[in-house]
């Protein structure tokens, strides 16, 4: 089916979604530009925010409260850690982001992918709407997951079980540890 | 709604999200990038699992996949840019040119 943009403005879920999505873009431009650390990370914060909204807005409960637990929960106070233990410059103090004769190229490399995926969709799909749907059921993806997706869910595991003793090694001192070096501190972090 | 307005948020948001990872000098910030670029995936995987009406909600199930995975790559790329910082005092990826010829 097709809409006209008149249709489109008459809609208000469109009003609600303009709502959501304008500020999402302006939140993620001001964590790719600002030059303040901790800003630029509680910046992504709004992003995926507005992003978790429109997962609701779609239907996808479980994914949008599943991006408010993991990412806004979890991963952006790994983030603050990170910025914490390297001792980034806070506030306005050092530089962030490269000068013009990167960035000018960046921004063209941007736009050009914009254009090229905008002007894909567009040719592709035109005016096809999105038929009002009823909320997925938890229980439906999760039957889904454990059984036609059993085998992914399993690989996922095990990439996390990775993750999380790689973390571990990785972060540690090991300095006194594989050698016959003697422990001269007791306490290590 | 549309297909094409929540695939023009993703691409706006992808594309964001590279320039953020090409411009950022500081390795904490080029992964806060590529959370970005991840999310965008996720709106188009979650608008195509509404759009095409899939009874196996493989979009979805996909997105939640993503998201683990990327909790799990940004938990592995902090300790990496940690132990960076602990060898060579910096979290400047621009640094670490022992590999250049």
């Amino acid at each position: 089916m097709t809409i006209s943009l008149s249709d489109w403005f008459r809609e208000s879920a469109n009003w609600v979604f303009l709502i959501i999505a304008l500020p999402t873009l302006f939140a993620s431009w001001k964590t790719v530009t600002s030059q303040n650390i901790v800003r630029a990370v509680l910046y992504l914060v709004v992003a995926l925010g507005g992003i978790a909204a429109l997962f609701l807005m779609l239907g996808a409960e479980f994914v949008g409260w599943t991006v408010v637990l993991v990412y806004i929960g979890a991963v952006i106070i790994l983030f603050l850690i990170g910025i914490m233990i390297t001792r980034a410059p806070l506030g306005r103090a050092g530089v962030l982001s490269h000068d013009t004769n990167v960035t000018r190229p960046a921004a063209l490399l941007s736009v050009v992918l914009f254009a090229l995926i905008a002007w894909g969709a567009v040719d592709a799909f035109s005016n096809d709407g999105i038929v009002p749907f009823e909320p997925t059921a938890t229980s439906d993806l999760g039957n889904l997951i454990f059984t036609r997706f059993v085998i992914p869910f399993e690989v996922v595991s095990i990439v996390l079980l990775a993750a999380l003793i790689g973390g571990i090694s990785l972060a540690r001192r090991d300095d006194a540890v594989g050698d016959q070096a003697p422990k001269k501190s007791g306490v290590r972090g | 709604m549309t297909i094409v307005q929540f695939v023009l948020l993703a691409s706006a948001l992808f594309s964001i999200g590279l320039y953020g990872v090409i411009t950022r000098k500081n390795a904490v910030l080029v992964l806060a990038s590529v959370e970005l670029m991840l999310a965008a995936v996720n709106i188009n995987l979650v608008a195509f699992d509404v759009y095409l009406q899939d009874v196996l909600h493989a979009g979805q199930i996909f997105s939640l996949f993503i998201i683990a995975l990327a909790a799990a790559e940004v938990g592995i790329g902090i300790a990496i840019v940690l132990m960076i910082y602990r060898n060579r005092q910096s979290a400047d990826p621009d640094d670490l040119r022992l590999m250049r010829g």
